[in-house]
């Protein structure tokens, strides 16, 4: 073969130079066959080091370009655009990569240059045999998918529509508003939540570029980039929402009172139809039937009889909807850690113990107590109050990571305590304080002045059985104090757990269904944890906010922009260029099994009746090549992962250790 | 380098979440064994049963396929079609003497390097003390080794997916 091809071998500074012997890789890379000239040099990706390509293609003639460097992940791209610059089909390029799976994984010098020869071997004979590509381009429809209604999705839709796209926001709950519609004041700044959130959610609810599909769930997924149908079911609300004013005399009038689990976390009542809270976007209430009079027993109507807009329809039936959209943003949020999983804290045994989220309720001014804080007989105020940070979290037994926002919650809730309970006593209990960020070590400054007494231990129980004086009809804290290497006891009237944040229970679901991958926790998992935040493995779907990890206010806020930011830029140039790796059915072997038909996740074969061939339809094909795989005849070849390319790959890398004969290839391989 | 016998391992990643997972292990720089000797294809659905027969004629010790997670594969569900085709090509290896060990499938997900690495050591432990497959001498001509007993049951892979 004619074939002449380039091979550079990347220092890396030290990362790659360090473990293995660059130079001597290079010198026995130039004595391979179809090798024209390898080289070695400190930085491949610098524009010094493209250069060095560049001039190399044009006064070599190279034909093929192999760089062994980093990751294909980090720089294909680069170098399949250094190749491009110089007049090279891009696919004439292939990357061996001698970083992270080889320098970085061992300090056997020998190993890993033997290794770093293998791959590069590996590299030459697969690239020899590597055909010209054209990228497939894409057309970008402008509308986009926002899953999830609290701040992070409510910023990605605003960002987008106020950019002139399109938005559906999907919600699951009634009312859009997430977490921070719960909160009372957000720290550091102490700034009411409600009031800095409700004006960007009625800005949702009245954007005209805004569908807000609430109450709604996305049920199926298809597609890819730039063309996603996803179907949504708008479950049944029994409101008409044409006719709804949102006057809310159907909430007074219904007789059925209902504990609120989701939106006041236990602490407080709604009726069987309701709205969440009175701010809530869209206005219209829904009717829960498991609780609705009318549903369970047949008879009641109350809020249909006194409704003046004749809204209510009891006939209503959950509607299934189908959407194009170009991308999709996840921004599902988190579920708070119950509690209730360390029994030895008390909660839901002991009365007076609250979690977080019930104490925000309670302190906000719209909640079940008016603001007051109370114990749970609702009349009595606290003299002493415990706040113990880390339940759930940087805890082998149940969470390894730090939720990030507890520490910061909890200083917001003592402060909340000297301020409405100026005599009460306020304790924290942490492991370590955690205060990065603008205004939050100023903010654990002004609560030490507030003499808030800091307790430094993990809480080992939370007790009602007095031992001691003062401690009849008390809860005790029994703490380890590891500043002072002593056991205490701390009577108080009132617990509140300050627990974790954790992915939703339903994430693994959820990211099966959009093709995404979840970490350990059940968090997503970004494209690159340093550099692409908000990106994920799949093209066209973004994460935002706390279902990527723990996350406070501001960050979330932040990457709902980043990521209505990713996307406006793919609507904005239209198309998009897709790798070309797509499968093609050779009709003159094909014998019509059909074996591939059924095999293609995305029904992407389609089988000719007449001819008797299947045939690949490329816009629908993703490139997995498991059809390739499974032909009986090698009628499919994939693109850019050939048999031939990867038995050659196989055999180069190989190369110091084929057996002697091992020139010989059976007939199959050379034709596949 | 030791002067213990030092197996050659082919490995099949899949791009989406083992190879990234192996990215990923050296990003973190987790040591382990470097005889694994990594090829990427898009899914571990592309591995053609031919791609293991041929590392293996061509001289490699061990093949480790690895995939995303059942239920988390980029392309829905080629990772069950690797499994699949994998059980049928273990029987295939078990009647031609080769030993279990040398072909392996796991599941390694973009975030986890640990489990890649991890696999890589527990399988070159495990072939160093199989020692060299020697395709040719053995299997091919059919003598040197010694047909593993066949299982009662006809699933032997559940523990290792």
């Amino acid at each position: 073969m004619a074939e002449r091809v380039g091979v550079y071998i990347c220092h890396c500074g030290t990362n790659i130079a360090r473990t293995v012997d660059v130079e001597a890789v290079a010198r026995w890379a130039g004595e391979q066959p179809h090798v024209a000239v390898a080289r070695d040099y400190k930085f491949m990706c610098s524009s010094l080091g493209q250069d060095l390509i560049e001039e190399d293609i044009r006064e070599l003639g190279l034909t093929r370009v192999v760089v062994a460097a980093c990751s294909p992940h980090m720089h294909e791209k680069t170098f399949r655009d250094t190749c491009q610059r110089a007049g090279l089909n891009p696919f004439f390029f292939e990357m061996a990569n001698i970083r992270e799976q080889d320098s970085w994984i061992t300090d056997d010098r020998e190993a890993a240059t033997e290794k770093a020869k293998a791959l590069v071997k590996g590299a030459i004979e697969r690239v020899v045999h590597h055909q010209p590509l054209e990228p497939l381009p894409v057309q970008i429809n402008p509308a986009t998918l926002v899953v999830g209604g609290g701040i992070a999705g409510i910023t990605a839709a605003l960002e987008l529509a106020n950019a002139g796209y399109p938005v559906y926001l999907v919600e699951r709950e009634p009312s859009i508003g997430g977490h921070m519609a719960q909160l009372d004041k957000t720290f550091p700044t102490l700034d009411c939540s409600a009031c800095i959130l409700t004006p960007k959610m009625v800005e949702v609810g009245q954007h005209p570029n805004i569908t807000l599909l609430s109450y709604s769930e996305v049920e199926e997924v298809e597609g890819y980039i730039g063309n996603f149908t996803v179907t949504v079911r708008k479950k049944a609300r029994y409101v008409n929402e044409e006719l709804c004013t949102g006057c809310g005399i159907c909430e007074e009038k219904c007789p059925k009172k209902v504990l609120d689990e989701v939106f006041e976390a236990g602490l407080g009542y709604r009726k069987a139809i309701y709205r969440p809270f009175p701010q809530a976007v869209p206005k219209y209430p829904v009717i829960d039937v498991e609780n609705c009079i009318y549903f369970q027993r047949g008879k009641c109507k109350a809020c249909q009889i006194f409704c003046p807009a004749g809204a209510i329809d009891f006939e209503q039936e959950d509607e299934i909807l189908q959407i194009e959209v170009g991308n999709i943003i996840l921004a599902t949020g988190y579920d708070l850690f119950d509690p209730r999983r360390i029994p030895q804290y008390g909660y839901g045994r002991l009365a007076n113990v609250f979690t977080s989220l019930e104490f925000e309720r309670m302190v906000n001014a719209a909640g079940p107590t008016g603001g007051r804080i109370v114990l749970r007989d609702g009349v009595t105020e606290p003299q002493s109050v415990a706040i113990i940070h880390c339940v759930g979290s940087r805890d082998k037994n149940y969470n390894e990571y730090c939720s990030k926002v507890c520490c910061m919650y909890s200083l917001k809730f003592a402060h909340l305590v000297h301020e409405r309970l100026p005599n009460a006593e306020v304790y924290n209990f942490y492991i370590d304080i955690r205060a990065p960020g603008k205004g939050y070590e100023e903010f654990y400054h002004r609560l030490l002045e507030e003499k808030t007494h800091f307790i430094r231990g993990r809480v080992a129980e939370v007790t009602d059985a007095a031992r001691m004086p003062g401690e009849e009809g008390k809860l005790i804290v029994q703490v380890e104090d590891t500043l002072i290497g002593r056991q205490r006891r701390i009577p108080v009237d009132m617990v509140i757990l300050s627990a974790g944040l954790e992915a939703r229970h339903d994430s693994r679901e959820v990211a099966q269904r959009f093709g995404l991958g979840c970490d350990f926790d059940g968090f997503f998992v970004e494209r690159h944890p340093k550099l692409d935040p908000v990106a994920t493995m799949t093209e066209g779907i973004f994460i935002a906010g706390a279902c990527q990890g723990p996350k406070d206010i501001p960050e979330s806020v932040a990457q709902g922009a980043a990521a209505a930011a990713r996307v406006a830029s793919l609507i904005s140039q239209g198309t998009v260029l897709m790798e070309p790796v797509r499968a093609h059915i050779i009709e003159e072997l094909c014998s019509g099994c059909r074996i591939c038909n059924n095999l293609c996740p995305y029904n992407a074969i389609v089988y000719h009746e007449d001819r008797g061939v299947s045939e690949v339809v490329t816009a629908l094909c993703q490139g997995c090549g498991t059809c390739v795989a499974a032909c009986p005849s090698a009628a499919i070849t994939g693109a850019h992962f050939t048999s031939e390319q990867v038995m050659f790959q196989i055999e180069g890398i190989l190369w110091d250790v084929r057996s002697p004969d091992g020139r010989e290839r059976e007939p199959e391989m050379v034709m596949a | 380098m030791s002067e213990r016998y030092e197996p050659v391992i082919v490995g099949f990643l899949c791009n989406w979440c083992s190879y990234r997972a192996a990215d990923l292990a050296g990003t973190s720089r987790l040591h382990y064994a470097p005889n694994m000797r990594p090829i990427r294809v898009m899914c571990s659905g592309r591995v053609d049963p031919q791609f293991v027969l041929k590392a293996l004629r061509e001289g490699a010790d061990g093949v480790l396929i690895a995939g995303c997670h059942p239920g988390e594969c980029h392309y829905v569900e080629g990772n069950i079609k690797a499994l699949r085709r994998y059980i049928l090509l273990k029987r295939l290896l078990r009647q031609l003497g080769v030993e279990e060990e040398r072909v392996q499938l796991i599941w390694a997900s973009a975030s986890e390097g640990n489990v890649l690495a991890e696999a890589v050591d527990r399988m070159t432990e495990q072939l160093r003390a199989l020692g060299p497959l020697r395709w040719r001498e053995t299997v091919l001509s059919g003598d040197g080794h010694r047909p593993s007993p066949l299982p009662q049951q006809a699933a032997p892979v559940a523990e290792e997916v």
